[in-house]
């Protein structure tokens, strides 16, 4: 039997003063990617089908590689922060949630370090 | 997870279907659903034929008619016959709103009315709105002030005054957070369209010092972030406000605070 108030139950822990933060990131992001998307687009599509060489030369040109490692920066922490709304929204229970949660946290940061990475390596030309 | 169907006890059945009233020329369908919880049947929905010549024009007439002429035992709320007072909300042909000001002749074909969707059920059109109260409560729906003066009434001017408009006419009737997806998933972390909506009404309160406190307690991924602007909220809304407005508002003061 539970005899605790409907009162008590809303309440919960009280508020997490937590979430301002990711609405803002995710707005700033989203606008960010409006002005990347494009800029990463242009010399990407130009350079496709033209074979290796004209990939590395696109990108050693340092505008291409900044463009692009933004682009992997702001993209992968857009698509972190949705995933996350998605984990919170629709998944209920607390180690689920948490595993997806934390799941979440590396994996678009690890591809973001990883694309980066990349492109690093070819703008240094190493 | 989330449940994308309905528990096994819940689904609905084919119910009544009750005798059609003897002489009537313009006869009106109504599926109604049905749930006895001293039975441990599955809800069903019954059938009835309503003479609409001898029927008020709303919603609610013909639930009234029903009930006293066809089927005592059709249960569901009502009180001022008027939008004032929320009571008679329910989903009428796929639409949570007022039954007593939804005319029928908004309605093509079979009437079908269904109570507020994703709420436990009292009864047939009687959701249990017991934990939806309790969220209004939390919001602290009251005139907070630290000043101790005037110890009268607390002026407003007439554009502070204004700010309110849109927001007191709200009745609580839950038509808006029962259409709430956000609502249906997590609406016992989220407050819900029609507890932000009063939430805002006090935060925009010219007269109230507790602005603060008040934008503390909804800074929360749950209580305030579910909502992801669907809008059903102001769609459905009977009297029509709109809660995803000021649910957005709020949003705005807590970026405004942060910057």
């Amino acid at each position: 039997m539970n005899y605790k108030t409907e009162y008590k139950a809303v309440a919960g822990l009280g508020s997490a003063k937590d979430g301002t933060g990711h609405f803002i990131s995710q707005r700033l992001s989203a606008i960010a990617l409006i002005a990347l998307g494009p800029l990463f687009l242009f010399p990407f599509v130009n350079a496709l089908g033209e074979g290796h060489q004209a990939v590395l030369e696109t990108y050693r040109h340092p505008f291409n590689a900044l463009i692009a490692a933004g682009l992997m920066i702001v993209g992968f922490r857009h698509l972190r922060l949705g995933v996350q709304v998605v984990i919170e929204d629709y998944v209920h229970g607390e180690r689920r949630k948490l595993v997806l949660m934390v799941l979440n946290a590396l994996i678009w940061r690890g591809f973001a370090v990883a694309g980066v990475f990349a492109v690093a390596k070819i703008a240094l030309g190493a | 997870m989330v449940e994308l169907t309905l528990p096994k006890n819940s689904r609905m059945t084919v119910g009544k279907t009750w005798p059609k009233p003897v002489g009537a020329k313009n006869v009106r369908t109504f599926n109604i659903y049905r749930y006895d919880p001293d039975s441990s049947a599955n809800p069903r929905v019954d059938t009835y034929f309503v003479d609409i010549d001898s029927c008020g024009p709303m919603v609610l007439d013909a639930l009234i008619k029903i009930k006293n002429e066809i089927d005592p035992t059709l249960t569901f709320r009502r009180s001022c016959r008027e939008g004032i007072c929320g009571s008679c909300a329910m989903n009428i042909d796929g639409k949570n709103t007022l039954a007593c000001i939804y005319g029928m002749d908004e309605i093509k074909g079979d009437v079908k009315i269904y109570p507020l969707p994703h709420m436990p059920v009292v009864k047939d059109l009687i959701p249990d709105l017991t934990h939806f109260y309790a969220q209004h409560a939390s919001i602290m729906p009251w005139l907070e002030t630290k000043t101790n003066r005037p110890a009268a009434e607390w002026r407003q001017s007439i554009e502070d005054r204004r700010k309110l408009d849109g927001l007191y006419e709200c009745v609580m009737c839950a038509c808006c957070s029962t259409a709430c997806p956000s609502y249906w998933w997590n609406s016992d972390r989220y407050l819900g369209p029609a507890a932000l909506l009063h939430a805002y009404r006090w935060i925009i309160d010219s007269r109230d010092e507790a602005t603060g406190e008040r934008l503390d307690e909804l800074e929360d991924p749950f209580k305030l972030y579910r909502c992801h602007t669907i809008f059903n909220c102001t769609r459905t809304c009977p009297k029509g406000l709109n809660p995803a407005k000021a649910i957005a508002e709020i949003k705005k003061l807590m970026v405004e605070r942060t910057m």
